[in-house]
């Protein structure tokens, strides 16, 4: 390997009385790669989010980012976002009453203390930066609408963008696409193919539709287990992927 | 630095509210005064003495209101217990007027007079410096504040929230009405704190010294607005507002929810506090009653009926349940509590955004439909 990778899930185990939802689990994220993530129900794809933001601590293995080797599983959930992995649930968790730019301001701001958003301005970096999310996201037609009355697809793309604003440097998204119609599904493979490259994007999702838009490296968990990765239409073909899931 | 105040005001309010601000504080603030001392008692135009004092006494209530608006409209805090800290306030400033009645009691002695009707020979170590205004109106603001900060503290880390929060202070309004109550805590017992006779040096039967009382509760009402103003207009308003309604994803942002709410939570109790030092001399007595735990829920009936979240609906709210409470109290005592009752079911019921909010609406809605009417008439003109 030429590269060492932005993240790695290594050998990791969870179980949930008995249950073993992660099972020797084994996932390498290159720096800038878009990786879809897919697999029945049950299969650990949210447990393994769980793991890798902190929410989960694992029975065994260790989930190690970046060329630093920090080990996650042993840092709190703030202090993981806080080294720059961004979370986006299944539901949008905006702020139904403030603007969208407010939203944007309230991830993108640089000081997050009482007496710096009580008295600072913005600075004028990170305005700039929120102004360049607003264009990604497509929203700046609706910078000053209140974010509780944007549509359903939009408000997904907000709480992307808030968590482009906090600069991360991977980005797991769960199940972007639930509920939106055709067009939304396409306008969010756009944004989620312009966000790779500068950063790593891993991405849970059901809709093979939107799969196959998106995906250069596919990885099929099921059990626990990775059971097959690779491009797309190879994994598609792959016997043990057709049986337990994509045949099914 | 100039132009980054001067856009802090911007923000805070347009030019036009601005302006309607200033108009209403020189009405309260120059006219009221002036109506007052100026004309001679059978003029029509005077505001007669008794309505002074009772003036300012509402502008107190519509301060503590404000702060209640502050935390509860806001951070999404409901406090059933700001009495605490309005009369903690009372209180602090109560002993001070009291040590400046000095010798001038019914027993002729420095203490007060419930200590000697009690046989203290001394001063308590509570009352220990009470007897400069400095420290009293200075105490009026830290003990509220102090006791808020560590209340605060211990329910927002416990991450006490909603009702159950409402209902410890309740709880904690009922434990300082006991001790109140007591004679032996050495704050006048069931009687309180009475019998003011100066503040500063001057009678509190001379007309000036109402008049100027008055005006500080305006003061008072007005730098308070303009606190809480700046407060929820910064990008801190905003974080309270994210923290009101979904307080795990804000904490995910990287911010402290508890450093947020123990903030805003002890400014309001100071702001209660303040409300509290300037109404007792006022209504010229402090005793347990104010902390009942029924007169803590009525603030939150004041704000509820002006429009929640918006600070000025809290003021308004204040005004008009405590002004039709004196009409009707006086007229018709019994039937209070029914007509405060009622007025809560009809404002929850048709206007849950509160009274002023939906003037507001009404004004915006027939501005809006008489331009159209207007231009529509010079269309059919053409």
């Amino acid at each position: 390997m030429t590269t060492s990778p932005m993240l790695w899930v290594d050998d990791v185990t969870v179980s949930f009385e008995g249950y073993k939802a992660l099972d020797h689990l084994t996932l390498l994220f290159e720096p800038g790669e878009l990786r879809c993530i897919i697999g029945p129900n049950g299969a650990g794809k949210t447990t393994m989010m769980d793991v890798i933001t902190g929410k989960t601590r694992p029975d065994s293995g260790r989930v190690v980012f970046t060329r630093e080797q920090i080990d996650l599983t042993e840092l709190s959930e703030e202090a993981i976002s806080a080294l720059g992995i961004g979370r986006k649930f299944q539901r949008p968790t905006i702020f139904d009453e403030l603007t969208v730019r407010e939203n944007l301001e309230l991830a993108g701001s640089d000081g997050r203390g009482v007496g710096n958003t009580l008295f600072a301005p913005l600075s004028a970096g990170r305005r700039d930066a929120i102004d360049q999310a607003l264009e990604t996201i497509g929203l700046v037609e609706e910078r000053r609408r209140r974010a509780g009355l944007l549509a359903h697809g939009q408000k997904q793309w907000l709480e992307l963008g808030m968590l482009l604003v906090q600069d991360p440097k991977v980005l797991l998204v769960d199940e972007p696409v639930a509920g939106m119609t055709h067009e939304e599904i396409a306008r969010t493979a756009e944004l989620l193919d312009s966000l790779k490259g500068e950063r790593t994007v891993v991405v849970v999702e059901h809709d093979m539709e939107f799969i196959r838009t998106i995906a250069h490296k596919v990885t099929v968990l099921h059990e626990g287990r990775v059971l097959a990765e690779g491009p797309m239409d190879q994994v598609q073909s792959n016997p043990a992927v057709i049986e337990v899931y994509l045949g099914a | 630095m100039v132009a980054a105040w001067r856009e802090r005001l911007a923000n805070m309010h347009s030019r036009l509210e601005w302006s309607l601000i200033l108009v209403i504080a020189g009405a309260v603030l120059v006219l009221v005064p002036i109506l007052n001392l100026g004309p001679p008692p059978q003029s029509p135009l005077r505001i007669s003495d008794h309505l002074v004092p009772l003036f300012g006494k509402f502008l107190c209530l519509a301060l503590l209101a404000l702060a209640l608006d502050l935390i509860w409209g806001y951070a999404g805090i409901l406090s059933l217990g700001h009495t605490v800290f309005f009369a903690l306030g009372g209180y602090a400033l109560g002993m001070y007027l009291m040590r400046s009645i000095g010798d001038a009691g019914v027993y002729r002695s420095a203490l007060p007079d419930f200590m000697v009707f009690l046989d203290w020979k001394e001063l308590p170590w509570t009352w220990r410096g009470f007897d400069r205004f400095w420290f009293a109106a200075l105490m009026a603001l830290v003990v509220p504040g102090a006791l808020a900060l560590a209340f605060g503290f211990f329910a927002f880390r416990s991450r006490s929230r909603g009702v159950y929060f409402s209902i410890i202070t309740q709880a904690l309004t009922y434990a300082l009405m006991l001790l109140m109550f007591r004679n032996d805590t050495g704050f006048g017992g069931n009687n309180g704190l009475t019998d003011f006779k100066r503040i500063l040096g001057f009678s509190l039967h001379e007309e000036t010294t109402k008049v100027a009382l008055y005006v500080a509760s305006g003061l008072a009402l007005l730098l308070g607005y303009l606190v809480c103003r700046f407060v929820v207009t910064s990008r801190l308003g905003r974080v309270l507002v994210a923290i009101r309604d979904r307080e795990e994803r804000v904490r995910f942002l990287g911010y402290s929810p508890l450093r947020f709410k123990l903030f805003v939570w002890t400014l309001s109790a100071v702001l209660a506090g303040l409300a509290g030092a300037l109404y007792v001399p006022q209504v010229g007595i402090i005793n347990p009653s104010e902390l009942h735990p029924s007169a803590g829920i009525e603030i939150a009936i004041w704000v509820a009926v002006g429009g929640r979240g918006t600070l000025i609906g809290a003021i308004v709210g204040a005004l008009i349940v405590n002004g039709a409470k004196s009409v009707l109290t006086a007229a018709y005592p019994e039937y209070w509590l029914y007509f405060l009752g009622a007025l809560f079911v009809i404002v929850t019921r048709y206007f849950p955004r509160g009274l002023l909010v939906s003037a507001v609406g009404w004004l915006t809605a027939g501005f809006s439909s008489g331009k159209r009417w207007l231009a529509l008439r010079r269309g059919m003109a053409r």
